[in-house]
């Protein structure tokens, strides 16, 4: 497997891990049951789907296996978008930030349905109808809170605007996105991008929001591994009990 | 970003805080009806909160439909739903003996048995 493709895995799998994670800390913290129920589901999605890539990369391009990859690896190594990164805070910028990436997510797997690499085109019809249901559920909540009453609405309009630039480092190139466009493993970040502003903006329209400012500098560093002051500390806490005994069998 | 999490942070409510609650502010439940696979009948399974239908219907999704195969689900708001009162069940009583309306009151399966009976033989 190219290096390029390697890193296209990689940068993939560490976003619904660390997307996964950061959701999951909200079980049990919910707004109320049924959605504590959904969220947390969703998450359980997103490390499944982390798990499946990582796998990949240990069969494909004889790299550690998915577990170790995850648990064990450097944290310098991790090239998730700060988006995913970022603590939780209040539910509407966990609910903002999970519309801004699903929908890319979406989008992203709905290419991957072509891409030349088969486990990835393979991956993408099997998680199709998982990324729906993500992006069924944020948009539902996107609707109901933007066109809810005053507050609502501000509140979503500012978690919109606090989590926007973020949401464009999702689309950072890395190293060896020329030769992934170029050998049809994926079509590129910014065409991903282009479809994600097309598909986004009706919806946000739709809950009575404001695009926010598309000139807006993104925020970049995770593809490059840099990270927020977030990210260890958030490590850390993930491999407290793991790292207590690394060879423990589950 | 201050977290939500308890182990950091705990939500400190002020102290003058009083919520009152109106008729309809809260939200309303809705009643699901599962469907196992197409065709099925759709079995009622039990309710959720929810803001509105659509997301009724997606709460209903993680709630009810997690675990088993679902083809299908309908959700409708519980209010919607016309019932019996308990203290009128006795209307579900039968005064005298009606075992013929009963499934069981069919003799269906010796029928059945008997008419497979004459298949196997008739191969033979």
């Amino acid at each position: 497997m190219k290096q390029g493709t390697i890193n296209f895995i990689f940068k993939t799998a560490d976003d619904s891990f660390i997307f996964g994670h950061r959701n999951s800390e909200w079980t049990g913290l919910g707004p109320f049951i049924e959605e504590d129920i959904a969220f947390a589901s969703m998450a359980q999605d997103k490390i499944g789907h982390a798990w499946v890539l990582y796998k990949m990369l240990n069969e494909h391009a004889g790299l550690d296996d998915a577990e170790k990859l995850a648990f064990y690896r450097d944290i310098n190594d991790f090239r998730c978008a700060h988006l995913l990164e970022l603590p939780n805070g209040e539910y509407d910028f966990s609910l903002v930030r999970h519309f801004l990436f699903d929908e890319a997510e979406f989008l992203r797997y709905d290419l991957l349905l072509n891409s030349s690499f088969a486990p990835l085109a393979h991956m993408a019809k099997k998680f199709k109808g998982e990324l729906k249901y993500h992006t069924m559920h944020a948009e539902s909540f996107l609707i109901q809170l933007g066109q809810g009453n005053a507050d609502s609405n501000t509140r979503m309009q500012k978690a919109l605007e606090a989590a926007f630039p973020y949401a464009l480092g999702l689309f950072e190139s890395y190293e060896g996105e020329n030769e992934v466009i170029a050998d049809a493993v994926f079509p590129g970040e910014e065409i991903l991008k282009n479809k994600w502003l097309e598909r986004i903006a009706p919806i946000i329209e739709q809950a009575n929001l404001k695009m926010p400012d598309l000139s807006t500098q993104p925020v970049f560093g995770g593809r490059q591994k840099q990270h927020t002051e977030h990210f260890a500390p958030m490590m850390h806490e993930m491999r407290e009990v793991s790292s207590t005994d690394p060879n423990a069998t589950w | 970003m201050k977290s939500f999490d308890p182990r950091i942070n705990r939500i400190q409510p002020a102290e003058d805080t009083t919520t009152e609650m109106k008729a309809g502010e809260s939200w309303i439940t809705f009643e699901v009806f599962h469907q196992k696979k197409r065709g099925d009948q759709h079995i009622h399974v039990g309710s959720v909160h929810a803001a509105n239908a659509t997301q009724a219907l997606l709460f209903a999704k993680e709630q009810y439909a997690r675990r088993l195969p679902c083809a299908n689900m309908w959700v409708a708001p519980t209010d919607a739903i016309t019932s019996f009162a308990y203290s009128d069940d006795d209307i579900f009583t039968t005064a005298t003996e009606k075992d013929y309306r009963e499934a069981g009151g069919f003799k269906v399966r010796d029928k059945i048995n008997a008419f497979k009976k004459t298949l196997t033989e008739n191969q033979k």
